[in-house]
């Protein structure tokens, strides 16, 4: 079933290859429904999951690459456990939106849906990936499709943050395959289960040295100050949809990815190491909440907005616990939901006024009144308001961290008022305010596609927000054996 | 007497005006006229159900019913649970905030008449009265919390109701992120709980405090959060300045807010924790002292402000103050008393002010004047509820009033004193208000919007669905106080409360001595206002010029919004601190990243110049580079 989901995007660049020049247009059709079957499975696959079980489940094996050749086998492993699942779901929703609010995408359709698929295809194989190498193949791939869609469908100083985006990924990628590397011929293994159930040693460099090579490719990708300038640049600088993923999803992958490889596979180290998690955590609230405040772009604005939202991730990390890691894997979720709801609401600005310059927008509520209720709606996510999913996860985020990192807590806990100041100011000055008449002609939301996008993701936020317990449950699954590692 | 209250009657209390919001929301824009009638149905049976909770609290003496907990969420050690508490708190709070909420939406019905926002409007003050409810039967922290915060975007929803106007959207976000300020405070106090306890349920946390299982220096960091939580909300100073600008929403808003809702919620945190409070005397009396300064510093500014409006605003937060100072002084069922009276003169005054507004089109009390030919019930019920609010005998205000001083007599003398003179300073204001506003010759107004200016509007009484709801309070404004004669209401509040607060609060006699003296310092201040405003014996702008310098910090409002926004926030946060941080994230940050691209290829296009492809250049270099290295063998090694 999990080789399924995968792979089924496959499918649909293979048709949407087939498809002959003069029917392209029908491209976003089958990506759309490709899209669907995969959301489909995905959450059948989440309603299948059991929620008592911790471990890994829906399990595939193979052997992949023989021991005669590599020194020990090399296996095609996919399998989630209850972080895995949440993140699977997570990216075949927004992976459904993506495809939605790309409707009007004109030039070269049959390529940017092949891309965007291809994309998807990565990203659920990442989440799935239970072999180290099979992980880092599908890390490597996900560059490909993102380098295209930025560079070509971007707006801006698009090659120059498609470049950006790839260069920071590789240099940490380079670290992360050193440390790979390291690591299997230390242990005579990739398969995560095996490696997070046994202790390793000090084999070629020391243990600590070999959590910094691991962590440092997935802390460019969160991102972690200082590493983070690529993330406003690309966010800005792509399309909508790729906007969309970028923010939902890939940043979700560097958080993943500390949890899944560096903490439960090197538990010692990750105790020592875990008062400069926070410390960098407390660093990304507060600087990228901070530089958010003037930002002038919308999409600028929210890109660093994540920067801030990732360092509550960093800090749930940090307490090492089984409350604070729930909490980060929920921050991840969630703000991928939300965040991804910003980034689509912008971009339906984006396309009526083309510009994204909130200084020259003004009282747009009132021509658009639809959209304008569904930004408040996610802003008010964004900034951790109750009833809604952002509350949850950084509730627990400060209740898991407090009694570990107290004075570092207190500090993150100042970020929400400056997320309402940069979020509520931003409303205040796009949507609310007079009428102008340089954006009297615009109109609201009416496409079924945008409308469609929306409401699911309202209706996800409102779901997780008021009966948290639907996500959390499984994500806390998935965390106790790592916090059973890290006790 | 009815059977005891069932749970699910409770939940629905609180339920019901959710649904309302829902259904509007979702259904009510084709029909804009029936979202009012569904909003005033769904708070009309929360009201009657209220009342059977209060029926229920009786029997029981104000104990809490004990209903039980439903599990919401559990993560490893963390337990966060729904349930209610009822108890006499409660009950009296779900009173206040039912009834004053149904009056509020059915004057509502006359005051928005033909706003396009109308359905949004009840919508909006559904989902407000059911965020007050909540909070009010919130058992767990985190669901208290989650209310509360409700409660907060809700109030930034309807103050910046008006949206296209400039000042409403600046004050709704000025309300909301003023509040979060103090939230910050509450939510560490949840942290510092949970942390120390392992505990989010509120009996159990006060039960612990009680009996010692909390340290004392953990308790007054637990009381210093929640109190910074409570000064947000209920506008105490030094967070006081959210609430006079939050007059840009709709009238009734305000008189929502001001009476039963939003600033209500900071003083009912503090008497749900009291016992928190009363274990620790640092604490406890910050709290007093709080209140003390802002009752004082509000009531000033209220003597000089001429949007009537306004001058309610500052009374509102003066009043909180009160409120404070009472549970400060260890008077808990005075200050709440206190609230429970005050709702109800309060939300008529405002309502009375939206009726004067709702003919004269002008907050402005200079543009106003001899209003009382022209509605009476409107000038009637606003002189009850002033004098009500100034503690006049036997009115509503006067009562709880005496009890606050009197608590604050037997425990901070000098904090009696300033009560003492908040008094006389109430009742200038007030007599001021009414002065301007109601005696005198008519001034002129301003002409309602659409029509044309100078046009001589006549103004007349408002429609009988707002005037009846002015008379409903009138009366309460009157006869709420006698409801304590017996104690009664002190005995159902204190119902719930550990025997060890209990004894920390201070039990309070009738002294007819301070009840003659707040009387004189009352009619001390009506009798000013008269001579200056009604009789014109001393001239207003004479007195103006002569406390010249006074005068000008108060109308500048101790220059506290210059300090707050013009230099904390634009200048120091915005400008210096964020703008700093971005030219550094662009120039330092990604300066670092781009100078190491451009050195990369710099180097490269230069190095590259090197590979010319030309052997004899190449073996030329072979040759220098042995000759070096032998050389330098040589050298080192002779």
């Amino acid at each position: 079933m999990l080789s399924f989901i995968v792979f089924f995007p496959l499918l649909g660049v293979a048709i949407i290859a087939l498809l002959p020049r003069e029917r392209e247009r029908d491209s976003k059709w089958v990506a759309a429904a490709t899209a669907f079957v995969v959301l489909v499975a995905a959450v059948g696959l989440f309603v299948a999951f059991d929620r008592d079980q911790t471990g890994f489940q829906f399990v595939q094996s193979h052997t992949w690459i023989s021991g005669d050749i590599a020194h020990f086998d090399i296996q095609y492993l996919l399998g989630v456990d209850g972080l895995g699942m949440a993140m699977l779901v997570l990216t075949a929703l927004l992976g459904l939106v993506a495809v939605l609010i790309s409707w009007n995408i004109e030039l070269r359709p049959k390529e940017y849906f092949a891309w965007l698929l291809l994309l998807e295809m990565s990203l659920l194989g990442v989440f799935t990936a239970l072999d180290f190498l099979l992980f880092f193949i599908f890390w490597e791939i996900e560059l490909i499709p993102m380098y295209f869609l930025i560079s070509i469908w971007g707006t801006g100083r698009k090659v120059y943050s498609a470049w950006k985006y790839v260069f920071f990924t590789f240099f940490g990628s380079a670290f992360m395959l050193v440390g790979l590397l390291v690591l299997g011929f230390a242990a005579d293994t990739f398969d995560i289960r095996v490696l997070s159930q046994m202790e390793i040693r000090d084999a070629l460099v020391p243990t600590q040295v070999l959590f910094f090579l691991l962590i440092f490719g997935f802390a460019i990708k969160l991102p972690v100050f200082p590493f983070h300038t690529w993330l406003p640049d690309a966010h800005t600088d792509a399309p909508t949809a790729v906007s969309v993923m970028l923010a939902g999803v890939l940043l979700k992958m560097g958080g993943y990815g500390m949890l899944r490889i560096c903490l439960s596979i090197l538990p010692d180290v990750a105790r020592d190491a875990a008062v400069w998690l926070a410390i960098f955590g407390v660093v990304n609230i507060l600087y990228g909440a901070l530089v958010t405040l003037v930002q002038t772009d919308l999409k600028r604005l929210i890109a660093y907005s994540s920067v801030s939202h990732m360092g509550y991730v960093l800090l749930g990390l940090s307490a090492l616990g089984q409350v604070g890691l729930t909490g980060a894997g929920m921050q991840m979720f969630t703000h991928g939901v939300i965040t991804g709801l910003l980034f689509v609401m912008v971009g339906m600005v984006y396309d009526r006024a083309h510009t994204r310059q909130i200084g020259e927008l003004s009282g747009l509520a009132h021509q658009m009144p639809m959209i304008a209720v569904v930004m408040v709606i996610a802003g008010l996510a964004s900034l951790g308001l109750p009833s809604m999913a952002g509350f949850v996860s950084e509730v627990m985020v400060f209740l898991g961290t407090f009694d570990k990192h107290g004075a570092l807590t207190i500090l993150g806990v100042i970020g929400i008022l400056l997320t309402a100041g940069y979020i509520l100011w931003m409303i205040q000055r796009v949507f609310l305010g007079e009428r102008s008449p340089r954006w009297k002609d615009l109109g609201d939301a009416t496409a079924w596609w945008e409308r469609t996008a929306m409401i699911a993701m309202v209706a996800v936020i409102f779901l997780v927000g008021i009966y948290p317990a639907v996500v959390a449950d499984v994500i806390s699954t998935g965390v106790e054996p790592i916090v059973g590692r890290l006790a | 007497m009815l059977n005891t209250i069932p749970e699910a009657v409770v939940w629905a209390i609180f339920l019901l005006p959710l649904s309302s919001f829902v259904i509007i929301s979702l259904f009510a824009r084709r029909w804009p006229q029936r979202s009012g009638y569904i909003t005033i149905a769904a708070i009309g049976i929360s009201f009657l159900f209220s009342l059977w909770v209060l029926d229920s609290v009786i029997q029981e003496d104000g104990a809490n019913l004990g209903f039980p907990t439903h599990e919401w969420l559990t993560i490893g050690s963390l337990t966060l649970n729904l349930g209610l508490t009822v108890d006499g708190l409660s009950a009296i709070m779900l009173m206040v905030v039912t009834s004053v909420s149904l009056l509020v939406q059915i004057y509502s019905q006359g005051y928005m008449h033909g706003d396009p926002g109308y359905s949004r409007y009840f919508g909006f003050m559904s989902l407000f009265t059911a965020a007050m409810l909540g909070l009010v039967l919130a058992e767990n922290l985190i669901m208290l919390f989650l209310f509360w915060e409700l409660v907060g975007l809700c109030s930034y929803l309807l103050i910046g109701f008006w949206f296209e106007r400039p000042a409403a959207r600046a004050a709704a976000t000025k309300a909301f992120v003023v509040t979060r300020l103090g939230d910050l405070g509450f939510l560490s106090a949840i942290l510092l709980i949970w942390t120390q306890t392992g505990e989010l349920d509120i009996p159990n946390i006060q039960e612990m405090a009680m009996t010692g299982a909390i340290g004392t220096v953990i308790l007054t960091w637990l009381a210093a959060g929640v109190f910074a939580g409570a000064v947000g909300k209920s506008a105490q100073f030094p967070l006081h300045v959210w609430l006079p600008d939050a007059m840009e929403g709709p009238t009734p808003v305000s008189a929502l807010i001001h009476a039963a809702t939003m600033v209500a919620a900071g003083v009912y945190l503090v008497a749900r924790f009291f016992p928190i409070f009363s274990a620790s005397e640092e604490a406890i009396n910050s709290v007093a002292v709080v209140g003390g300064i802002t009752a004082l510093i509000a009531a000033s500014m209220g003597i000089v402000v001429t949007d009537i409006k306004r001058v309610l605003a500052y009374s509102t937060i003066s009043q909180l103050g009160y409120m404070m100072l009472a549970l400060g002084v260890g008077g808990f069922a005075a200050g709440i008393f206190h609230l429970f009276n005050h709702a109800f003169f309060k939300a008529l005054l405002f309502l009375g002010a939206g009726s004067v507004n709702h003919a004269t089109h002008t907050f402005d009390m200079r543009r106003m004047g001899g209003l009382r030919h022209f509605m009476p019930w409107t000038f009637v019920t606003f002189v009850i509820a002033s004098l009500s609010l100034a503690g006049i005998f036997p009115l509503s205000g006067f009562w709880s009033k005496d009890e606050i001083l009197s608590a604050a007599w037997e425990d901070q003398r000098l904090l009696f004193w300033v009560a003492l003179v908040v008094v006389f300073m109430t009742a200038l204001y007030m007599g001021r208000a009414i002065f301007l506003t109601f005696g005198g010759e008519y001034r002129g107004g301003e002409a309602p919007p659409g029509e044309q200016a100078g046009h001589e509007a006549q103004p007349h009484e408002s429609p009988p669905v707002m005037v009846l709801p002015l008379v409903v309070l009138a009366v309460a404004a009157v006869v709420t106080g006698f409801l304590n004669l017996h104690h009664g209401v002190t005995d159902l509040l204190e119902g719930w409360l550990p025997e060890l607060a209990l004894e920390r609060a201070t039990e309070i006699e009738f002294h007819f001595g301070l009840a003659t003296l707040s009387m004189i310092f009352g009619l001390a201040g009506f009798i000013v206002a008269w001579a200056i405003y009604g009789a014109r014996l001393l001239s207003a702008d004479r007195l103006r010029q002569a406390f010249g310098p006074v005068h000008r910090l108060l109308v500048n409002k101790y220059y506290m919004d210059w300090l707050y926004e013009d230099q904390l926030v634009r200048r120091v946060v915005v400008r210096t601190v964020a703008g700093g941080l971005d030219l550094f994230d662009r120039y330092v940050v990604d300066g670092a990243v781009n100078t190491t691209a451009w050195l990369t290829q710099f180097s490269a296009s230069r190095l590259r110049l090197v590979q010319s492809g030309q052997l004899q250049l190449y073996a030329a270099a072979i040759f220098v580079g042995v000759v070096l290295i032998v050389a330098g063998i040589l050298i080192v090694n002779p």
